[in-house]
């Protein structure tokens, strides 16, 4: 995408809504959709990324230390939340 | 007529036949069909002329319409020159996929063979499957004859494929009353086809080597600029279906306009038909020309993109226009044409009463008569104030 959707014309859109270039969905943060995410408790995770395997939408990332987190694709459906081993994961509402 | 040309020779063949050939001579690489009712000859010569090798196309049998039109964007998005043919029950099974293809601007032609919409189960011709079809998104063009069917067949590549249209197309021919019969009609020969219409480039199609996505969504932020592309896109398609039309014109001698007129010179008075129906309202205006009546007859050929223009300049002059549908939009204004073409009218500063008639309902017959029964009815509803939106005409128990 050469323009956020928000600015772009419909002159500008290929003909028939066909996207030539790949990636065009990282663009979209999916992120802003949700009403709740995922907190872990660190004292508490083994770094089973069991999390990170069933989320569906990529929306968890590994970070450099082991654990995890979550990133800007994570709609916050809890999943992982129901999937954690150990559950050291607590789905907040997005408002606290 | 630009220029003089050769008579070509004419043959006798059931309109859905020609409509094949014109398919084989447009060299269609792909179609896709569901074979059983409501469906017409015209694809199962095409099976048997693909299974005989005399056209070298991809004959997918698919067991609904609703797949047969989905194999037909996949192949159209595979870079195919693609085809199907469908009627009645059959387009309303399509629906869904019908938007599908003109949205992604996939180049498909289709022959509709009007016929009616169950219930009551009927076999017979009007045009309550497209009608109720209309917002599909594609060009949408309405032949009256044989040698039409024919010709508008092979065009109707010609346009779609345009690079500056990509839609798909509708030709619309009356069920039975067209693809039944046997008509005399001239072929266009191989060589000329060929110039005519040349192979299909795609723009973008299906190719791992450069790949694409096709059908993505679009967040609300960007739906409605992509309604506005194919909406422009249909509007625009305008000019370039008259440019072909006049180039086929120059190459057969048979030329077509967006609205046809007919001894419309001096009418106070004229009749707006579509299809089949024009060919019978052409006996009755001449008959009641002979009886002294300043009655007309207009054909409306292109019904997507609608004509504004052309029907405006066509009415000008007039006092009534009487606009026969062969749909019904129960509870609405009546006929759908009628209401298009009365809103079209609208704005004009003089413009003429309009009156709306719904005739040949599920194949109930029309004949001169029916036209001349209609006038007398228009000036007696015009005489005391139209007591209805719409007439039914000829239903028994009014």
């Amino acid at each position: 995408m050469t323009k956020p959707l928000e600015q772009t014309t419909w002159q500008e859109i290929e003909i028939g809504g066909i996207l030539t270039k790949p990636g065009s969905a990282r663009e979209y943060d999916v992120g802003t959709w949700r009403s709740q995410h995922p907190v872990w408790t660190k004292s508490r995770c083994i770094k089973c990324g069991v999390c990170w395997t069933t989320c569906p939408e990529g929306g968890i990332s590994e970070q450099p230390d082991g654990y995890f987190d979550m990133n800007n694709y994570c709609k916050g459906c809890g999943i992982c939340a129901k999937e954690c081993v150990t559950g050291c994961i607590t789905m907040v509402p997005e408002e606290e | 007529m630009a220029k003089p040309r050769a008579q070509a020779k004419r043959v006798g063949m059931e309109v859905s036949i020609a409509v094949s050939h014109a398919v084989r001579l447009a060299r269609a690489e792909g179609i896709a069909a569901y074979p059983i009712t409501p469906q017409t000859h015209i694809v199962e010569y095409l099976s048997s002329l693909v299974a005989n090798g005399e056209l070298e196309a991809e004959f997918m049998n698919v067991e609904s319409e609703h797949s047969a039109i989905s194999a037909c964007i996949g192949m159209s998005a595979a870079g195919a020159r693609t085809y199907t043919a469908t009627s009645s029950q059959g387009l309303a099974l399509m629906h869904e996929i019908l938007f599908i293809a003109s949205a992604m601007r996939f180049p498909i032609v289709m022959t509709v063979a009007n016929r009616a919409l169950s219930a009551p189960l009927s076999i017979w011709n009007d045009h309550s499957d497209i009608m109720a079809a209309r917002d599909i998104g594609w060009i949408q063009v309405f032949v009256e004859n044989g040698q039409e069917a024919f010709d508008h067949s092979i065009m109707a590549f010609r346009i779609a494929e345009h690079p500056q249209v990509l839609l798909p197309i509708v030709v619309n021919l009356d069920g039975f009353i067209l693809s039944h019969v046997v008509e005399a009609l001239e072929f266009v020969d191989r060589e000329t086809v060929d110039k005519f219409l040349p192979p299909y480039k795609p723009r973008h199609r299906l190719d791992p080597r450069r790949p694409v996505t096709m059908g993505a969504f679009a967040m609300p932020e960007i739906y409605t600029e992509v309604k506005m592309a194919h909406q422009v896109a249909l509007s625009e398609a305008y000019e370039r279906i008259l440019a072909i039309w006049q180039e086929w014109g120059e190459l057969t001698g048979r030329y077509y306009r967006p609205v046809e007129h007919y001894r419309t010179e001096g009418a106070k008075v004229l009749f707006l038909t579509m299809g089949s129906l024009s060919e019978v309202a052409e006996v009755a205006v001449d008959d009641l020309r002979e009886a002294g009546e300043e009655v007309g007859l207009l054909k409306l050929r292109l019904w997507r993109p609608f004509p504004f223009a052309a029907l405006r300049e066509a009415v000008d002059g007039a006092e009534l226009v009487i606009v026969c549908d062969r749909a019904l939009s129960p509870g609405g204004p009546g006929g759908p044409v009628h209401s298009e073409v009365r809103s079209a009218l609208y704005p004009l500063a003089q413009r003429p009463q309009t009156l709306g008639y719904i005739i040949g309902l599920g194949g109930r017959d029309v004949s001169p008569a029916t036209f001349k029964e209609i006038l007398v009815s228009a000036r007696q509803e015009l005489q005391k104030g139209p007591s209805q939106e719409f007439y039914l005409f000829g239903v028994r128990g009014a």
